[in-house]
């Protein structure tokens, strides 16, 4: 099989911040780059070019990269992303983010992710007290609204977003799927 | 007031740091390394393909012929919208086709392909196709790729379901999207879904002969909704697998009202079940209202009959026609493979494929293993029912065809990929993206008891950068992969017409010994037909004026009408006289409020034109016909509604001998 050396230039979310460059080398039969890639500074961000443009969320979206979740997250949707802060991160045990983001960890590191993610745009006001929300990985979490506070699973909701492909809810804990027996 | 600044800062850093993400993001559009695929999916100049791809054209309507490997575009069929190309629900002859228990509807929505087979194998015969909308099964010919008949579908309210069929096409279903309430009740509160709303599931008999289509009978089951479906095939012919989802029986924001329970349904039928019941005499016949076009190929014409009554089945009163099988998360695809042992349920919204056993179905029924009953339908136990789950294969699962080796191909619309899986073991064994979101993949003979695997497309949702860009809407992109070898490997990358919704694949051998060349004068029964020059006249009928009018190279008789009076219906009646492969002659009038009309070889087809002003019109041949082609003319002259101008016609009859070959 022909392999082709392609220049790759990665940029890492915070563009700017620090570009490296590097030679990686790409099987000739493995297509690169989904919907993530479709240059496009007209139309409303996507659920992960919000989080990638937010500040308070770079782990999140190091995970997403890790996981190999951009893409998906990038296509048609409809989404609902409960999606952690840097601080909701930092939360977490001591060493649990640098053991999920390894490459044998992948699978894992996917399952908590998808248990932050609805198919279906869930607005505010269609939020009702105690619903339950299958999430992607299968597991189901539990909304709250109370006083106009909205929590999952306990964690507050500290603001929203409106994607091109559904909605963010900027939490405040990482959402842990509950344990299989 | 917390949240609320925190969400306007957050809006904020969104906004400034979107400027930035823009300025850095990579500049070319995605792309592959090709290897050696151009050569796979090249087709030299003047060769043939070696598959017919029958492809539904979705929101157009239509179906669409392409070539594999090549993706090149052959022909678009007129099905269920009018097309003014050809003048498909604009003739005369056409409109009856597009008839329906609603009037004349000149649009619909054309899903899913279904092509005809015996034991199980591609016959070459027939392809039958849905409407979604206003709830009708077409056929269109193999022979002449054209649509030669229509079935509305009573007591349906969007046959999305539809148009699967039996191993030897005995039945074509049609499973309602929209649960409706029928008969006698039909005006009633939305909110009485439950009590009033049922759904209703077709059987259509196809004549073995001509392929003439029939509702047999209707099976009323409980207000849900249909999705897809396939037939059993091999130790499982005799049952039908369906789809279904909202059985919560939500009417409003499906959005999320559907989506509340962990499971739906796949609902299995044993429709040989259903027959024996009918033998019986425990159908009873109801009253509907529904069209039933069926075209003549000699009349070349369509003719609409309204039916009345249609013979149903209550299968929770009748035992044993049907089962629900619990399936997770809005199943959505419902495929069987090849051997008929087992049927893959794909939840939608799931990341996992449940995978089930035909002999565990017969196993769990014979030993009653159910979990209980909805709406009087006994519910199987799913694990009982279950050969295994394909774990996190993707996200989205939605369709899945198969090759004559094992494999399963899943397509996944919110990952954007296909994989590939052993049927078998139920391990993970490929995956390629697609670009992007795919809806429906095609393995060619994928559907039926024998694959002839080789390829899989992908016919995608979403398009955005994969071509040059036309402006907000774009052609939708399917990719061609070869599946040949252990991994599967984009050939190709094509636009499609219309939204390709669905497709089978056949090969080429087996449609192409019987495509019709010509249509043979000598068997033209059309009314109006004028087998020759010598036919060629005018006639009026109070304020009908009929032109039996015929075209060959280079001349249209006549081409020289007067008479006609402000108030009257002109009809031409063009018969093309050529007998000649690809010589079709195509017939347009100044005005005219409809489209041309493109007539084969042998055919006669009418153009109705009603002129609004006094005048000389000319009318001509549409379609390049010949070197003299510019010269096929004519005119019409129009007089006022009282004139005394006498009903004359001509051709080639010079009056005035200072002018053309009088001079």
């Amino acid at each position: 099989m022909k392999k082709y050396l392609l220049i790759l230039a990665l940029f890492a979310w915070a563009c700017g911040q620090h570009t490296t460059t590097t030679e990686t080398a790409v099987d000739a039969n493995v297509p690169t780059g989904g919907q993530s890639n479709v240059e496009d500074s007209d139309s409303q961000p996507d659920v992960v070019k919000i989080a990638v443009n937010s500040a308070d969320h770079t782990t999140l979206v190091a995970a997403l990269k890790a996981a190999e979740y951009v893409d998906a997250l990038s296509n048609a949707g409809p989404f609902t992303v409960f999606a952690p802060t840097n601080a909701a991160f930092d939360k977490l045990p001591a060493g649990t983010l640098e053991t999920l983001t390894k490459p044998e960890n992948k699978e894992q590191l996917r399952t908590i992710l998808e248990y932050h993610v609805y198919v279906g745009v869930l607005t505010e006001t269609i939020i009702q007290d105690g619903m339950k929300l299958n999430q992607v990985s299968l597991d189901n979490v539990t909304l709250n609204k109370k006083d106009g506070k909205l929590t999952v699973n306990g964690a507050n909701v500290l603001g929203s977003a409106r994607g091109s492909n559904g909605i963010v809810y900027i939490i405040d804990a990482v959402l842990l799927p509950p344990a299989k027996n | 007031m917390k949240t609320k600044i925190h969400r306007l800062l957050t809006l904020l850093v969104i906004f400034t740091s979107a400027v930035v993400w823009q300025s850095c993001k990579p500049k070319a559009p995605a792309s592959v390394a090709m290897g050696d695929a151009a050569s796979k999916a090249f087709v030299p100049p003047g060769k043939y393909d070696e598959f017919y791809n029958v492809v539904s054209g979705g929101f157009n309507g239509q179906m669409s012929i392409y070539g594999l490997p090549s993706g090149r575009l052959f022909r678009i069929i007129p099905v269920f919208s009018q097309f003014p190309e050809s003048g498909w629900g604009y003739s005369e002859e056409t409109k009856p086709m597009l008839n329906t228990s609603h009037g004349f509807v000149p649009w619909d929505d054309l899903h899913h392909i279904a092509l005809s087979t015996t034991n199980g194998e591609h016959d070459g015969r027939w392809a039958f196709g849905n409407a979604n909308n206003t709830p009708r099964v077409a056929r269109v010919d193999m022979k002449t790729f054209k649509t030669v008949e229509i079935l509305e579908l009573p007591n349906s309210g969007g046959n999305h379901s539809s148009p699967f069929i039996t191993e030897n096409t005995e039945y074509v279903v049609a499973g309602t999207r929209f649960s409706v309430p029928v008969g006698d009740k039909t005006d009633v509160p939305i909110s009485s879904f439950k009590e009033n709303f049922k759904g209703y599931i077709s059987f259509i008999s196809v004549d073995p002969t001509d392929g003439k289509m029939k509702i047999a009978f209707q099976l009323k089951t409980p207000g849900v909704s249909f999705d897809l479906a396939r037939a059993g095939k091999g130790k499982s012919h005799g049952w039908f697998f369906f789809s279904t989802y909202n059985t919560e029986q939500a009417y409003t924001l499906l959005e999320v009202n559907a989506s509340q329970k962990d499971k739906d349904f796949i609902m299995a039928v044993n429709w040989k079940k259903a027959e024996e019941y009918i033998k019986a005499g425990k159908g009873t016949k109801s009253k509907a209202k529904y069209a039933h076009n069926v075209w003549d190929e000699h009349t070349h014409t369509g003719v609409s009959t309204i039916m009345d009554e249609v013979l149903q089945l209550d299968p929770a009163e009748l035992k044993d026609i049907i089962y629900f099988i619990p399936c997770p998360k809005s199943p959505h695809g419902c495929d069987t493979d090849p051997t008929g042992e087992y049927i893959v349920g794909s939840g939608k919204l799931a990341a996992l494929i449940p995978v089930f056993s035909f002999t565990k179905i017969q196993q769990a029924i014979a030993n009653k293993e159910f979990e209980g009953e909805f709406a009087g339908i006994p519910v199987i136990k799913y694990e009982a029912a279950l050969h295994g789950e394909v774990k996190k294969p993707g996200l989205g699962p939605l369709h899945t065809e198969f090759d004559a080796k094992g494999n399963a191909y899943t397509s996944f619309f919110v990952s954007s990929e296909i994989v590939k899986w052993n049927v078998q073991s139920l391990e993970v064994l490929d995956r390629v993206p697609t670009y992007y979101s795919i809806g429906h993949l095609s393995v060619p003979g994928g559907p039926t008891k024998k694959p002839h695997g080789k390829y899989v497309v992908a016919y995608n949702k979403i398009t955005k950068d994969r071509y040059l860009p036309t402006g907000p809407e774009l052609t939708q992109s399917a990719q061609l992969y070869d599946i040949s070898g252990d991994k599967m490997q984009l050939i190709l990358d094509f636009p499609t017409t219309g939204e390709p919704h669905y497709a089978e694949s056949i090969p080429a051998e087996l449609v192409m010994p019987n495509s019709v060349k010509i249509f043979k004068l000598e068997e033209n029964k059309h009314p109006y037909a004028a087998l020759g020059e010598g036919q060629a006249k005018v006639e009026r009928k109070g304020n009908q004026v009929h032109v039996y009018m015929t075209a060959i190279r280079s001349h249209l008789t006549p081409d020289n009408i007067e008479g006609v009076k402000l108030g009257d219906d002109v009809y031409f009646h063009v018969t093309n006289l050529e007998q000649d492969w690809d010589v079709p002659h195509g017939f347009a009038i100044k005005g005219a409020s409809t489209a041309e009309v493109l007539v084969m070889p042998g055919e006669t087809q009418t153009l109705k034109w009603k002129p609004l002003t006094t005048g000389v019109f000319p009318f001509y041949c549409t379609d390049f016909c010949s070197a003299l082609h510019q010269e096929m003319q004519g005119y019409v002259r129009v007089s006022p509604a009282g004139s005394n101008v006498p009903l004359k016609f001509s051709t080639g009859k010079i009056d005035d001998q200072s002018s053309g070959a009088g001079q």
